[in-house]
């Protein structure tokens, strides 16, 4: 249940912490919240209050699951699925299994993902969440695993699902098993779409790599938190292959908006009764009675 | 004794490696090569076309690696940009309408990484062909000839049957990308490839792959006929199996073939192992 969720999992924002070594600073992230857009810096309680969001430059930081959970679902309707889910070692990689036990302790979290099903202003839908604490959130056979089944489970209860995205990536720690919870997913997302049934991603920071090339891309509606990093390759990649530096807006949402890829960029505070909107939208109250 | 991934790398990487514009011709006896995405353009690092096999027109999609440094410009050395991706979707359908089984060859060390291919979708272009080749009602088989890397070859792997060629890699990204993200270290590329477990045999034990496909003693490069004359047989043995299936049998059992790979514990309290 949430209740376990929640005591299990500190709420704390994510600080980058490359860039706070980088100011020379040292900030307690305890106090403060350094803006790795703008470098504002302002004081925790007020960026909480702001919903974790720079009163600067508007960027959307990072939110657990736990906390994204309570800001979407309605009060005590969220339902865990597949809690107990752990990674194991599939190609025996070295040092895979403590790096495991460290992200546990560190984040109280079990896996990358937390999936459940709950109600979204009376609309019922299943909700997975990505929590990028755990391992920049990179999609190994667990989160390949609880998407999948997130997605067979709405189908067979006629569900609508959303998912907020956020990843690194693959999980390179499981090789190729890795890559093929890419396929996968895709393959469950198709059925539950040939059903009728609605998908609709949010793309939170950041949303990378083998993530953005499996489920997080295949919405019928694709939103974006505003500010936030979504792109396939890592920029410092490019910027290798290019010799140059990309502009401050490359992948950011609002270039992903104005190429197409996603339909709106939604902020944090209109978040919940947008998608309670989009789900009445794709209900039976708006059907066609004739 | 088998040989290690690292030494497979080695004879992957052979000048005289055949290249799928080589095995087009010693392959098929007949080839059509269409162009385009109809939306962007046209990709050179991703062929496309019909073909025939024994009288049996065929749909071939196929990262294309060059052998110079002109042919490699021209195909951006068997990089895809969304474009590729969109063409073979395209391609695909269209062999679905027609009833074509589809082939494909997969050749290639990643999707590009690049400002026009982010602007143009990359990752929305290799999703999207993942999820409409699961549902795609003919048959696809494929093939990984060289090197398969990350989701650039996955585009293309989403099918009934994959072989690998016997020396062939196929990986979650190249050895010496996975040294220099989890070791910081590029320099220890060979040791990357040997823990990787990305051979043929490495694949078939974790059902990612079906079958192996035998190269001439030494590596293709040595004998393009004989490695052709294997790849042909394969082709010819495998596609019956698959058009004999009803369409619905088909897509279940490719969908299972990707929905059981993943390990992992649900086991209350358990530790990693
Ligand atoms: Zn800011």
């Amino acid at each position: 249940m949430l209740q376990d969720l929640f005591s299990k999992v500190k709420s704390r924002v994510s600080v980058d912490k490359h860039i706070q070594a980088k100011s020379g600073v040292n900030i307690p992230s305890d106090l403060m919240f350094k803006c790795p857009r703008c470098g504002k810096v302002e004081f925790m309680d007020a960026f909480q209050m702001h919903n974790k969001v720079c009163s600067n430059c508007g960027y959307h930081a990072r939110l657990t699951a736990a906390e994204r959970i309570e800001e979407i679902a309605d009060n005590f309707t969220f339902t865990e699925y597949d809690k107990h889910m752990k990674s194991v070692n599939p190609i025996d990689f070295e040092g895979y299994p403590d790096k495991i036990l460290q992200q546990r302790r560190r984040t109280g979290l079990r896996e990358a993902v937390i999936t459940g099903e709950c109600q979204i202003m009376g609309h019922p839908c299943a909700l997975g969440v990505m929590d990028a604490r755990f391992m920049m959130a990179s999609m190994g056979s667990v989160v390949g695993e609880k998407i999948t089944r997130l997605f067979e489970r709405a189908e067979e209860k006629n569900f609508p699902v959303i998912i907020f995205a956020a990843s690194g990536g693959a999980r390179m720690q499981e090789g190729i098993i890795s890559l093929m919870q890419m396929a996968k997913t895709s393959g469950a997302i198709g059925r539950h779409s040939q059903k009728g049934l609605l998908y609709i991603t949010v793309l939170t920071d950041p949303t990378t790599g083998g993530v953005t090339a499996s489920f997080a891309s295949l919405g019928d509606i694709i939103i974006a938190e505003p500010k936030v990093m979504i792109g396939f390759a890592g920029r410092r990649v490019i910027e290798g292959t290019i010799k140059q530096r990309l502009p401050d807006d490359f992948q950011s949402a609002e270039f992903a908006l104005q190429h197409g890829f996603v339909d709106m960029i939604v902020e944090r505070r209109d978040m919940r009764k947008t998608l309670a909107q989009l789900l009445r939208l794709h209900s039976g109250e708006v059907a066609y009675h004739g | 004794m088998a040989k290690t991934a690292w030494e497979r790398m080695q004879i992957v990487r052979e000048k005289n490696r055949p290249t799928i514009r080589d095995y087009i011709p010693l392959i098929f006896d007949e080839f059509v090569e269409l162009h385009g995405d109809r939306g962007y353009g046209d990709d050179g690092a991703i062929l496309g076309g019909i073909a025939t096999i024994k009288g049996m027109a065929v749909t071939v999609l196929a990262h294309v690696k060059g052998r110079d440094l002109k042919e490699n410009q021209a195909s951006n050395f068997a990089m895809p940009h969304p474009e590729g991706y969109r063409k073979a979707l395209r391609l695909a359908h269209q062999a679905e309408k027609f009833h074509r089984p589809v082939i494909c060859f997969i050749d290639t060390p990643g999707a590009y990484c690049g400002i026009g291919a982010e602007e143009r979708g990359q990752g929305e272009a290799i999703a999207r062909n993942m999820m409409e080749f699961m549902s795609l009602k003919t048959p696809v088989i494929s093939i990984v000839l060289g090197e398969g890397g990350s989701g650039g070859a996955l585009a293309l792997g989403v099918c009934d049957e994959l072989a690998m060629m016997e020396n062939a890699l196929y990986s979650i990204i190249s050895p010496r990308g996975f040294a220099e993200i989890l070791w910081r270290d590029a320099s220890r590329e060979q040791e990357a490839a040997n823990v990787m477990r990305i051979t043929a045999e490495d694949l078939v034990n974790f059902g990612v792959a079906e079958a192996i496909i035998p190269e001439p003693q030494g590596g293709a490069h040595l004998d393009h006929d004989k490695a052709a004359d294997a790849i042909s047989a394969y082709i010819l043995k495998t596609i019956p199996k698959y058009m004999q299936n009803p369409i619905a049998k088909l897509l279940q059992n490719r969908y299972d073939k990707f929905r059981k790979i993943g390990k992992f514990t649900e086991q209350k309290g358990a530790n990693p192992v």
